[in-house]
């Protein structure tokens, strides 16, 4: 498929035009989403607006936008004005936000065309996307293996070639871990560089939405498109969006990168030695590979499996049958609040609630919330240690290719493994690249992670350039 | 904090997180629970006297606009998605009950 930068390249020049570029994504979507359930809602009346709107653009000579004409797949937690928006989750069935996330408006305002809504487990809960309660994504690649989560429709969208790009959203690790196991690009952004206005809130200390894409480019160009300071977003970081596209080529002569065994140990044989190959190409490309071991990594699945549900149980307290979404009647508002909670949410969901309710809980607080905290400082002191020596981290983004459909769905313990390798930095609030590298058991695509600082999103774009140029793309 | 949770504590939780569930459920997520708690009770040897909490990733100050009235979410474009809603407000069953 054609990369955004190509299509936008086309739509301005008039080789070709968003509508063409719409049907082709139309297309696509048609022919494979009975199959792989990719999209929850095709908004194909508003795609053709904004797609003649971008062509109007050009016939007039208006600049129509560095997206223009480029069609994009929405991740269903984010909020787009009158489309319906379910978190996969039948609470929020038949719901149509009155307003737009700030991406939505910013993807509008660069001339993208959203095509639809995307599937995720319920409330970005889970690492493969059959926590939805509109049925499992199925990975492109193998039908028979899930895409990952929780952005598994989003990661899918990109892989089955129906959108050059896509957005997600990284909790735990909800975009890598999925971009991973579908062999394309998936960017967590620093903490804060993009607004979470209109993302329905899981843990709102961790949540960062983030780009899905087939290369490197793609994604610098998509998240310069939607980062930057919006005051409609108390957390966003006060400053414009950065330069990132303009450095994809900067390569990383002279960085220091830091192998971490942490981030290697315990995975399958096949990611390890995706890592290893990995850390020879940018070491050929000039870097210095120094090998390190950052031992707190271990602790963050126990913290973020405290802190996540925390965050949660407070922010889905407000599914109660009142403002939006399902009612369940019953005599009074309370015993309505529960019909309503228990019909409408998924087991995942009901797990995570009542963990967070129990660490929040008087006499475990202290305990659990407390310690989790604590635990968290730690990791951010740990990270920071380490880039006063390197320059980026090297590691794996999850301990094995896409995994089968149903044999871990069943046990949260084994699924919340999935994530071990990206939750530190969802922890730290800093910056994470997936990227595809070397291929595995039955052809499936291995990934290794690049992870940096705060604000190092051009830099982590110049060295996962550098593993894509390996990989011959 | 060996065995951290009993079948009691889920259905406390689940009543204060206004949620039903079965019995069968309630030997499920108990069993369930209890390994996550279980995992996290790998921090709970660590010593972390003198160790900050840190709730969110940045130091944040807090964010105030200027106080001036501006356009907010249209009414009656958000009560047309509740459940119910009556004279311009949401409508719910009755919260107060009957009089002994």
């Amino acid at each position: 498929m054609k990369s955004a930068a190509q299509t936008v390249a086309d739509v301005a020049s008039g080789a070709s035009s968003a509508n063409e570029e719409l049907d082709r994504s139309l297309g696509a979507i048609r022919a494979r989403n009975d199959e792989l359930n990719v999209f929850l809602y095709v908004d194909e009346v508003g795609a053709r607006r904004q797609a003649d709107a971008v062509d109007e653009k050009v016939r007039r000579g208006e600049d129509p936008g560095v997206l223009a004409g480029v069609p994009i797949a929405i991740k269903d937690n984010l909020c787009q004005r009158g489309i319906p928006t379910t978190c996969s989750s039948r609470i929020l069935e038949g719901w149509r936000p009155p307003y737009s996330a700030t991406v939505i408006e910013r993807l509008l305002a660069a001339g993208a065309v959203p095509v639809g809504k995307t599937n995720l487990d319920e409330f970005a809960m889970g690492s493969s996307t059959e926590n939805s309660a509109f049925g499992p994504t199925k990975n492109p690649l193998d039908p028979t293996r899930v895409p990952g989560g929780s952005s598994g429709g989003s990661a899918a969208s990109v892989a089955a070639d129906m959108t050059p790009i896509a957005l997600g959203s990284d909790t735990g690790g909800s975009i890598r871990q999925p971009a991973a196991l579908c062999g394309v690009i998936g960017v967590k952004p620093t903490y804060g560089l993009v607004s979470r206005y209109g993302l329905i809130a899981f843990a709102s200390s961790l949540d960062q939405i983030g780009p899905f894409a087939k290369d490197v480019r793609d994604a610098a160009i998509l998240l310069e498109a939607i980062a930057g300071h919006d005051e409609m977003d108390s957390t966003s970081l006060p400053e414009p969006a950065p330069s990132l596209s303009a450095h994809v080529d900067d390569g990383v002569a002279g960085k220091r990168i830091g192998l971490v065994r942490d981030l290697v140990d315990g995975a399958d044989d096949e990611v390890v030695d995706a890592v290893e190959g990995a850390a020879q190409v940018l070491r050929d490309a000039g870097a210095t590979i120094v090998e390190m071991s950052i031992p707190e990594f271990r602790l963050g699945l126990s913290a973020y499996y405290i802190l996540a549900p925390a965050e949660a149980s407070s922010n889905l307290a407000r599914y109660d049958g009142v403002r939006y979404g399902l009612r369940v009647d019953a005599d009074d508002v309370t015993a309505m609040n529960e019909a309503t909670r228990t019909a409408g949410f998924g087991d995942e969901v009901k797990r995570r609630i009542m963990l967070g309710t129990y660490a929040l809980s008087a006499g475990y607080f202290d305990a659990y919330y407390g310690q989790a905290l604590k635990v968290r400082t730690m990791m951010i002191d740990a990270f920071a240690r380490a880039y006063r020596d390197v320059d980026l981290l090297l590691g794996a983004t999850t301990p094995s290719v896409a995994f089968k459909l149903g044999s871990k769905v069943s046990d949260p313990m084994a699924m919340y493994l999935s994530d071990i390798f990206t939750i530190p930095t969802n922890l730290s609030g800093e910056a994470a690249v997936s990227v595809p590298f070397g291929t595995g058991e039955a052809g499936l695509p291995t990934a290794v992670q690049l992870l940096g600082p705060a604000r190092s999103e051009a830099r982590l774009f110049a060295a996962a350039r550098i593993l894509e140029i390996a990989e011959g793309r | 904090m060996s065995s951290p949770l009993r079948r009691d504590d889920v259905a406390h939780v689940a009543k204060l997180a206004r949620l039903t569930l079965s019995s069968a459920e309630l030997d499920m997520f108990t069993e369930q629970l209890g390994q996550v708690l279980e995992h996290a009770n790998d921090m709970s040897s660590l010593n972390l006297e003198g160790v900050k909490p840190t709730a969110h990733p940045f130091e944040l100050l807090n964010v105030v606009r200027a106080d001036e009235i501006r356009a907010s979410l249209d009414r009656d474009e958000v009560l047309a998605m509740a459940p119910d809603a009556q004279d311009g407000r949401f409508a719910v069953p009755r919260i107060m009950g009957e009089a002994p």
